[in-house]
């Protein structure tokens, strides 16, 4: 039932004037009636390889074969059996779902009672049909990712390229997608879906995982799961800092790597490698070893050759905040109203200092507005945001000489050399002289960018600019540390290397404020607030959600698992 | 504070200046239009052709016709025989301005009675036919001059013309001061503008306004460089104009350059102002545009601020170009005392202080 449709021999790709190839020597398979996982961190390769595959570039060496055609030279007969989605679909915001649709139709060719069957069964496949009128521009992140499959639909094509359709979709759309696209597979067609979530390839019947431009894995993914069955635990009801014991414990030869995961620490062990002995790690006599399921994203480190260690040079430098455990940022009643629409409605909570805490919540929830109105850049409606007992919109700015912020886009100057950068931001923080130097050095030290000091950082990978951005909010050494979506897209080993340095500058005394739409990110969180439509809909320890959510079907549920059951129990009326 | 707007200050010059392509940026179309303006904005009518209808054929005619077809403002004459030809070379705009002479119009001039010739103007071409027309009546008059002269009859009265400050009229003169205010408008503009909306775009404004500066210093960031690029430029076009257009330079560089500094205040406020209610870089580029245009409009360098309707010509006070283009014009070529430069500085600093404070209220509310 299952053939080959499309198939990749020695497929690269070496953009002009660029270094490196985008794409290197990949070979795989792609068969219909399964889904195909194009997984990786940004910069991969993913968009690349998905578009050799639509025929919209064309490959520097190798052979592609779709559907027993060339993507470029026949293209024309392609058209036809090829149906892409790119990262934003090309959905006309100003136009209503329909005219979206027919748009799309007449770009086909699909016309007539065909057309008329086509949309029926697309409204009835994306449960759209109630929004037929509604402008593509007001539908959720979820409905247009919908939409934009409904499009690419058009035509029945026999396999369909879907370019990152996780992206900017809560966790119970992508669920929906992802039902979607099963039931689409099982009527035979070749699903290719691309994503920077690890977790995502578990789900797919097969896995084409990429990383700078190469290919680690072809296959089956449990294939890659098991390498790492019987290496991965978890030890919990520890005493002292979690935090610490990680920092302990990936000290350690044997552990390769290492995250926090609520009160608990989840390590996983090299290859053949015993478990370090828990009075080694000095963790407590209360402490136990679980042993826990491997995940894709051990193999995935395990592939790359291991997590990124646990010490945090950054943290060992940095001065260390006393002072008692007070609340130091502290928001009541938050409201912001754009028009009618509450961005963000009622939102309280407290932070100590010393401790992280995170607004976990999908795009669109209101998130960023609340965290926005917490740094002072947006004004509330009503309600008062205080940090260190200053509202930041009207302070003085002394107060803001205290915060180190670090945005979700890396705002770094991108016409500036790293140095320049490096030396503009803390100059900007009033370090000069022998300080603003000694401060430069060190992070140039810290963070290794020493042979890049006079390259522009917008030409440099991802996870580089994210240690960047870290470097130019830190360097002035800030009690408080605003992050918004720290590390949204770049690699697993880069957001451990990341939250080794947070956590190490939160045992020195920082306080951090932190959103992320990554669920497992949000473990590292002291306590976490679970927004959604512009209000806290949960807050508390990342256990304490889980266990909230427990039941006999589910006795350990995943943050994933809360995050849904949580927002399920606040919708309120489904429909 | 110093040392973090010095940091601000530096970090926007990197910014301009780091890679070639915006080093040349800011000089290639200065040049450009130190070339193209002078010669492209001429306001000199010449090339034109001249039609005649000559139902007269007596010396005096003849003798006009020889006239006329010589001024500088014609290249060709059309001799027309018909009424019917004479319509349809306007129509056809084969020709600027059409003369017709009356059949007893050298009998007339030789016995001294009044006589008219007729000239038909394309309304098209307004400004050009006036201007050729000017030159037409101004040969006739000479005509009439030395008949008087050769009768030895005396004029009751002759008016003598001279242009004061541009004798020769030359019209390089009146473009090189005008285009000097010109190129510091349009590149203090897009500096501030362009430059703010960039950081918004790339979310870099986020991060200066959650650091210690305040909205006050990031303005004041964002002038210095401008004032800086704009008075480069300045001094290209002006040490161009001096020394390759040879138009002479009459006043006190001091005097020019501390009112440049006055003026490009002004601008930066406009600047800023467009940039604080635009979030994008392709909103703040036609905001500029949407300021330029009028600008230049309304400045007098187009057309005189005194043909316009009162109402307008009170709102070009609060045009910043206007105000400059008199100062650079009057210290270029007449030599203006302090006393008489002051007098369009003030409306400048008004207008500095007027936009620069709009845009710090902006700024803060478009942020907060």
């Amino acid at each position: 039932m299952s053939e080959v449709i499309a198939i990749l021999e020695n497929v690269g790709k070496l953009f002009p004037k660029a270094k490196k190839s985008a794409v290197e020597d990949v070979s795989a398979q792609i068969q219909t009636g399964l889904v195909t996982g194009l997984v990786g961190p940004d910069g991969a390769g993913k968009t690349t390889l998905i578009r050799l595959m639509a025929g919209l570039l064309a490959p520097t060496s190798g052979r592609l074969r779709i559907d027993g055609g060339d993507p470029i030279a026949d293209a024309a007969r392609l058209r036809e059996n090829i149906g892409y989605m790119p990262q934003k679909f090309g959905l006309y915001e100003d136009l209503s779902v329909e005219e979206n649709l027919t748009l799309y139709a007449d770009l086909r060719g699909v016309i007539g009672a065909e057309r008329e069957t086509a949309f029926k069964r697309l409204l009835d496949f994306t449960d759209l049909v109630r929004f037929t009128n509604r402008l593509a521009g007001k539908l959720s992140g979820g409905m247009k990712q919908k939409l934009g499959l409904a499009c690419a639909l058009l035509g029945k094509p026999r396999i369909l390229l879907l370019d990152e359709p996780g992206v900017g979709v809560d966790p119970i759309s992508r669920r929906e997608l992802w039902k979607m696209v099963k039931d689409l597979v099982a009527q035979g067609m070749a699903v290719v879906w691309s994503t920077a979530y690890l977790d995502e390839a578990e789900l797919c019947g097969q896995v084409i995982l990429m990383n700078e431009g190469k290919l680690i894995f072809a296959g089956v993914p449990s294939v890659m799961t098991e390498r790492m069955n019987g290496r991965c635990f978890l030890i919990q009801s520890c005493q002292g800092s979690r935090r610490q014991l990680l920092t302990r414990a990936l000290r350690r030869p044997e552990v390769m790597d290492g995250v926090i995961q609520g009160h608990s620490v989840r390590l996983v062990l090299r290859k053949g490698a015993a478990a370090p002995k828990l009075s080694e790690l000095q963790a407590g006599p209360e402490c136990v070893t679980t042993p826990v399921a491997s995940r894709f994203e051990d193999a995935f480190i395990d592939a790359l050759g291991g997590g990124p260690g646990g010490e945090s040079l950054l943290a060992e430098r940095m001065r260390s905040i006393p002072g008692p455990k007070e609340t130091v940022i502290k928001a009541g009643n938050l409201t912001k109203k754009f028009g009618d629409f509450a961005a963000a409605d009622q939102v309280t909570f407290s932070v100590a200092r010393g401790e992280i805490f995170g607004l976990l919540g999908p795009n669109g929830a209101g998130k960023s507005t609340t965290f926005r109105m917490m740094c002072g850049l947006l004004a509330p409606t009503s309600g008062t945001a205080r940090v260190m007992g200053i509202d930041l919109a009207h302070s003085a700015s002394k107060a803001r000489q205290r915060l180190g912020y670090m945005a979700q886009k890396f705002s770094l100057y991108s016409s500036l050399s790293v140095l320049q950068n490096l030396e503009f931001f803390s100059g900007v923080y009033g370090l000069r002289g022998a300080k603003q130097q000694t401060q430069i050095d060190e992070m140039v030290e810290v963070f290794k960018f020493g042979p890049f000091l006079d390259v522009t950082p917008d030409t440099l990978p991802l996870g580089f600019k994210q240690r960047m951005a870290l470097a130019c909010a830190v360097m002035h050494e800030p009690d408080i540390l605003f992050l918004d979506e720290p590390t949204s897209g770049v690699d697993p080993v880069t957001r451990r290397e990341f939250w080794t340095h947070i956590n190490g500058l939160v045992e020195k005394g920082v306080t951090v404020m932190v959103t992320t739409h990554f669920m497992d990110e949000a473990e590292y969180c002291d306590r976490v607030a679970l927004v959604y439509r512009g209000g806290i809909i949960a807050a508390g320890t990342p256990d304490d959600l889980k266990q909230s959510v427990a039941s006999t079907n589910n006795p350990d549920p995943s943050m994933e698992d809360a995050f849904i059951e949580l927002v399920g129990r606040n919708e309120p009326v489904n429909g | 504070m110093y040392y973090r707007i010095k940091t601000l200050v530096i970090k926007e010059l990197q910014t301009l200046l780091r890679d070639p392509q915006g080093r040349r940026l800011l000089i290639i179309p200065v040049f450009l239009q130190l070339a193209l303006f002078p010669l492209a904005s001429t306001l000199e009518v010449t090339n034109n052709t001249l039609a005649v209808l000559n139902e007269d054929g007596g010396s005096a005619s003849f003798e006009l016709i020889q006239r006329f077809s010589h001024a500088k403002a014609f290249k060709e004459t059309l001799t027309l025989q018909s009424e019917d030809e004479l319509r349809q070379t306007i129509d056809q705009q084969k020709a600027l301005v059409v003369l017709r002479f009356p059949p007893d119009f050298s009998r007339s001039v030789a016995a001294g009675r009044p006589v008219m010739i007729q000239a038909i103007m394309d309304g098209r071409r307004s400004n050009g036919g006036q201007i050729a027309f000017g030159y037409l009546q101004q040969i006739l008059q000479t005509y009439l001059d030395e008949r008087d002269v050769a009768t030895s009859r005396i004029p009751i009265s002759k008016v003598v013309v001279r242009h004061w400050f541009n004798p020769n009229l030359e019209y390089t003169w009146f473009v090189v001061p005008s285009l000097v205010a010109i190129i510091t408008t349009i590149s203090t503009l897009i500096v501030t503008s362009l430059s703010v909306a960039r950081e918004r775009e790339h979310g870099t404004l986020d991060q200066l306004l959650v650091s210690p500066l305040t909205p006050g210093m990031i303005m004041i960031g964002k002038a210095v460089p401008a004032l800086l690029v704009a008075m480069f430029q300045g001094t290209i076009i002006l040490l161009g104009g001096i020394f390759i257009y040879q138009v002479p330079f009459q006043g006190s560089f001091l005097l020019l350059y501390a009112s440049m500094i006055c003026y490009i205040l002004a601008l930066v406020g406009f600047g800023l102002l467009i940039s604080s209610i635009c979030a994008t870089q392709q909103q703040a580029f036609l905001g500029v545009f949407s300021f330029v245009m009028p600008a230049i409009l309304l400045s007098g360098y187009v057309s005189p601020i005194d043909n316009m309707p009162v109402w307008l010509q009170h709102l070009t006070w609060a045009n910043p170009l206007r105000h400059f283009i008199l100062i650079v014009k009057s210290i270029f070529l007449k030599n203006a005392p302090a006393a008489v430069v002051l007098q369009s500085v003030w409306p400048l600093l008004l207008i500095a202080v007027a936009t620069s404070t709009t845009a710090n209220l902006f700024f803060r509310k478009h942020v907060v």
